[in-house]
């Protein structure tokens, strides 16, 4: 594929390693965080952690937007879709999220409700259009990436004049999220590992661009390296990390210059700032409220919004206490060192939100890592 | 849910809608949040819309520098 099968060059990635093994400095520690799950998997898919120094660490971020979907979310929308009028579509990664009391979109779909999959904002509009009788609500989530099409799906909807169909927003911010893992002392005094710099999401900056990050290097002393998803793109951004250290800067670099400008997609913001806001602060699951973290659809759009026209109220709903996700969002914990690990969780009955997505870090880690854990624990 | 792939602008339809190829294979998709795409350019598609326009000049000067990246790392084994 143009521009993907470039990127992932071994012989260029075990020469990149190289570079990075005659640049660290043994005298210390590097910990990495990649914000991203789509970091996650391609760290754990190609195996990039075996070409990394021993003391170059990369820590899994919260950055996977239905890991970070707290259980309360999928109790709302469950009983949303109690009410026989009502339709919901949702991306396909939602339907295993794990609710309260083992419950899944998947499984009240079982019980009868009309929850369907979509892959597009735009399947969403075509269902409402062919049903005009029904109530159709789309599941919104996801970062700054999957904003944009869900306010392009509202003016649509507006300009088409749909009636029946609104949103059940949970869009997510990454900045509000990076600067909570840096700042929240919860987060520190519970055990999250000191960080020396963060690889930056790759998609969520080809909409905000790189300019939101700036301020975050600048008041916590972080270097911050925006990569692409190839495995090639990870290296290079680790070497970047690298040399920053190295030379005590910590600067908003860009390693995906190829997607992201400094100012982003001017045309998507425009289309988000026209009809969300932010809300005064929203639930993550791992990190608790967030202020200024999620948002919501401004009031001149409460048609659209399904939580003001089916009234639905904030749940508060505690995770299960034996799952680690927490700790693992936070960088505390390794998937390995939860109980339920492998156990009863799995992917194809997830307990805990990192076992949901195959991006979440406890699923890469199922699907490529356990077995080379094993591996190591015998040879050593 | 983050991830996305490059595809190839292959037809502009009305709508702000276009068809993509990826690997051969054909799709609709949605080019509303992206200004100004002819035929021939590469867009990443994230669920169903095209995100941002991927720079060939930029990606070319990134392969270039990760192959030098590459060697320098050779040359120092």
């Amino acid at each position: 594929m143009k521009y993907a099968d470039e990127f992932r060059d071994k012989a260029i990635a075990q020469g990149i390693a190289r570079a990075i093994g005659a640049e660290v400095s043994s005298q210390r520690a590097y910990r990495f965080m990649e914000f991203c799950g789509g970091h996650t998997h391609a760290i754990s898919r190609y195996g990039l952690e075996d070409l990394l120094p021993a003391n170059v660490r990369m820590i899994h971020g919260p950055g996977c937007p239905v890991c970070v979907l707290p259980a309360s979310r999928i109790d709302m929308a469950i009983r949303l879709v109690d009410r026989p009028e009502v339709t919901l579509c949702v991306y396909g990664d939602l339907m295993r999220a794990p609710g309260s009391q083992g419950q899944s979109l998947l499984r009240a779909k079982a019980l009868g409700a009309d929850i369907r999959m979509i892959y597009s904002t735009l399947d969403a509009i075509r269902l409402a259009e062919q049903a005009p009788s029904r109530e159709v609500v789309f599941f919104a989530i996801g970062f700054e990436t999957t904003t944009p099409p869900t306010a392009v799906m509202i003016r649509i909807a507006e300009k088409k004049r749909l009636k029946g169909l609104s949103v059940f927003c949970n869009h997510v911010l990454t900045p509000s999220a990076m600067h909570s893992i840096l700042e929240n002392p919860k987060i520190r005094d519970t055990g999250g590992v000191p960080i020396d710099g963060f690889i930056g999401p790759a998609h969520v900056s080809t909409i905000i661009g790189t300019q939101p990050y700036e301020p975050l290097a600048e008041q916590f002393g972080k270097p911050i390296v925006i990569a692409g998803f190839e495995p090639l793109d990870v290296m290079q951004a680790i070497l970047m990390l690298v040399r920053q250290v190295n030379e005590d800067r910590y600067q908003v670099e860009n390693q995906y210059s190829r997607a992201v400008t400094r100012e982003g997609n001017r045309r998507a913001k425009d289309e988000v700032s026209q009809i969300f806001e932010l809300r005064e602060q929203f639930e993550w699951r791992g990190l608790g409220l967030v202020p200024n973290s999620g948002m919501k659809l401004k009031p001149a759009y409460a048609q659209f919004d399904a939580e003001a026209r089916f009234a639905i109220h904030d749940l508060r709903v505690a995770d299960n206490p034996a799952c680690e996700c927490c700790a693992i969002l936070r960088g505390a914990k390794r998937p390995v060192e939860c109980k339920l690990f492998g156990t009863v969780c799995t992917p194809e009955t997830p307990i805990g939100s990192c076992m949901v997505s195959s991006e979440g870090a406890c699923a890469a880690y199922w699907t490529y890592g356990r077995v080379r854990d094993e591996q190591l624990r015998r040879t050593s | 849910m983050c991830l996305s792939v490059p595809a190839k602008i292959a037809k502009i339809l009305p709508n702000d809608m276009a068809i993509v190829s990826i690997d051969g294979i054909s799709l609709e998709i949605s080019i509303a949040l992206v200004d100004e795409l002819e035929v021939g350019d590469c867009v990443l598609v994230h669920v169903g819309y095209a995100l941002a326009k991927i720079d060939p000049t930029e990606a070319e000067r990134t392969l270039e520098l990760l192959q030098e990246l590459g060697s320098a790392g050779e040359r120092r084994s």
